[in-house]
């Protein structure tokens, strides 16, 4: 069992609501998945941001811009928020400074990078993790979130969700895969890197390479359908998309809910029900092996 | 009339309270107010009570229910009413997935659409959704009835025994061992009864196709041997 709750704003006022609104969803999945939870928000896009978690933050994050600017000679701009820190930087400069973070040592750890993305997770409860990371304060275009409960491989931050393996893009995942192993070798031949063994990075890389390929979100997911076995309730992000995606069988569960103002996603109704005009919203259960996917 | 706002009130108090009925009836009609996609509202109901739930519920609610009336005014999560054994549920909007499963009796009604595995192994329950239901309804169904309004979706009754089904719809698929069967008088019958108790007077039980078991999965086939 994990908890996943989501919102895609469409009224533009709601953007400076979009973290409360997600703490407050997030918060109320904690019986879901009290293992680990974490959360994407996309703010408005700019320059280049890389998301990084230390296992030793202070000593990491000390001087964190000046150990980049001896490293590669960029300056960034960081942002520091407990165990993490957002990199800024102009986007040409990226992989001088992914280079220069993975020569820093294992602690330091990439957890996404894209003009609009920043992931945080962690071990804990939820309401631990959104405070530490002061969700509540975050404004935005769309948000995903998940509370874990552990199946597929450790408790650990890495295995939190969400997974991001392509700039911008994040997935959460309620479910297990079958053939992610197998899956996991196709895509280690194309020369994709993995950070774990968990199922869902294989499915978030999957969709990263069908993106790769040209694909939008809606083709990628449609694919996805076909080479992926095992139980799964999806929800994705993308620079300016937002996609749900349940497999055949359906078995995990997910709600819809859909206003002029905005598109959520819960495990459970329950999830949803703080969010205003929900009384008069159109809420529904996505149908099996049926691409959702929004974007602006 | 006895109110019970579950924003303000413990919903184990709720339970208890509808528990305690079972001593000696003081108060036959409830309202439960603000359910917010709770889990477990009114289950084991075993007093004869109607109790009116204003708002969406979330998994099991009216599980096990025995005696009385359960009504949610909303939309009812996973697994509502299951392993209901008498008494009467009613969702106003819509059921999530396995709507009524290993019911042993009663009657529940859907008003709106009902997901995937509705009814699955029900054992006597009879199921009344006005809308659609969703793939694997009636999986392993062993006596009851599943009415449907609406349409079926993939896999209908698959290894189904002695449970009865009427879809007045389309059926996506129908699962292994269930076939298409005549509507004979006696079942003509049955389902007005049915229509009747779940107060629905606008449709005809000549509309519906009857489905139900083949009976080839009764006993095992050695040439089948092979598949397994």
């Amino acid at each position: 069992m994990c908890g996943i709750v989501g919102l895609f704003i469409k009224d533009k006022t709601l953007e400076s609501e979009l973290g409360s609104m997600l703490s407050d969803m997030l918060i109320t999945m904690t019986d879901r998945g009290p293992d680990s939870a974490g959360f994407a928000v996309y703010g408005a896009p700019g320059e280049m941001k890389i998301t990084v978690q230390s296992t030793d933050p202070e000593a990491d994050f000390a001087d964190l811009a000046g150990d980049i600017r001896s490293a590669c000679d960029v300056s960034c701009e960081v942002m520091l928020k407990d165990t993490h820190a957002v990199l800024q930087m102009t986007s040409d400069k990226a992989d001088a400074v992914r280079t220069a973070l993975r020569e820093m040592g294992d602690s330091i750890r990439i957890m996404s990078a894209g003009e609009a993305i920043e992931i945080y997770k962690e071990v804990g409860l939820p309401g631990e993790v959104s405070e530490r990371f002061e969700l509540s304060q975050m404004s935005g275009s769309h948000a995903i979130g998940h509370t874990r409960m552990a199946t597929e491989s450790a408790v650990t931050t890495m295995g939190a969700h969400p997974f991001s393996t392509g700039a911008d893009q994040c997935l959460v995942h309620n479910g297990s895969l079958s053939n992610h192993n197998n899956l996991r070798r196709e895509l280690v031949r194309k020369g994709i890197h993995f950070e774990t063994e968990n199922d869902t990075e294989v499915a978030a890389a999957y969709l990263s390479n069908c993106l790769a390929q040209g694909m939008n979100l809606g083709a990628a997911l449609e694919s996805g359908i076909e080479d992926m076995d095992g139980f799964y309730t999806f929800v994705v992000g993308t620079k300016n998309g937002f996609g749900v995606l349940r497999d055949p069988i359906a078995c995990k569960p997910a709600v819809l809910a859909e206003t002029d103002q905005y598109v959520a996603f819960g495990s459970e109704y329950r999830a949803l029900v703080n969010l205003p005009g929900i009384e008069d919203a159109k809420v529904w259960e996505p149908e099996p092996a049926t691409v959702y996917f929004w974007e602006r | 009339m006895q109110t019970v706002d579950l924003s303000t009130t413990e919903l184990r108090e709720l339970n208890a309270g509808l528990y305690a009925q079972m001593e000696a009836v003081t108060e036959t009609d409830w309202e439960v107010l603000n359910p917010r996609g709770h889990h477990a509202v009114a289950v084991g109901i075993n007093a004869p009570l109607n109790v009116d739930v204003h708002g969406s519920v979330g998994y099991y609610c009216a599980g096990m229910h025995q005696v009385g009336t359960v009504t949610v005014h909303g939309s009812a999560g996973p697994g509502v009413a299951e392993n209901m054994m008498s008494g009467k549920v009613v969702i106003k909007g819509d059921a999530s997935q396995y709507a009524g499963a290993t019911g042993r009796g009663g009657l529940l009604v859907v008003e709106g659409n009902a997901s995937s595995r509705c009814g699955i192994s029900m054992k006597g329950i009879n199921i009344v959704v006005r809308g659609n239901v969703g793939h694997m309804s009636a999986f392993m169904a062993q006596s009851g009835n599943l009415v449907v309004l609406g349409d079926a979706g993939d896999a209908l009754g698959d290894s189904i025994y002695e449970a009865g089904l009427f879809v007045r719809g389309a059926v996506k698929s129908l699962g292994a061992d269930c076939i298409a069967k005549e509507m004979r008088d006696e079942h003509v019958t049955l389902l007005q009864g049915l229509l009747d108790e779940a107060g629905i007077r606008d449709v005809s039980p000549t509309e519906f196709t009857r489905y139900g078991s083949a009976r080839t999965l009764y006993h095992f086939n050695i040439d089948n041997a092979a598949a397994y």
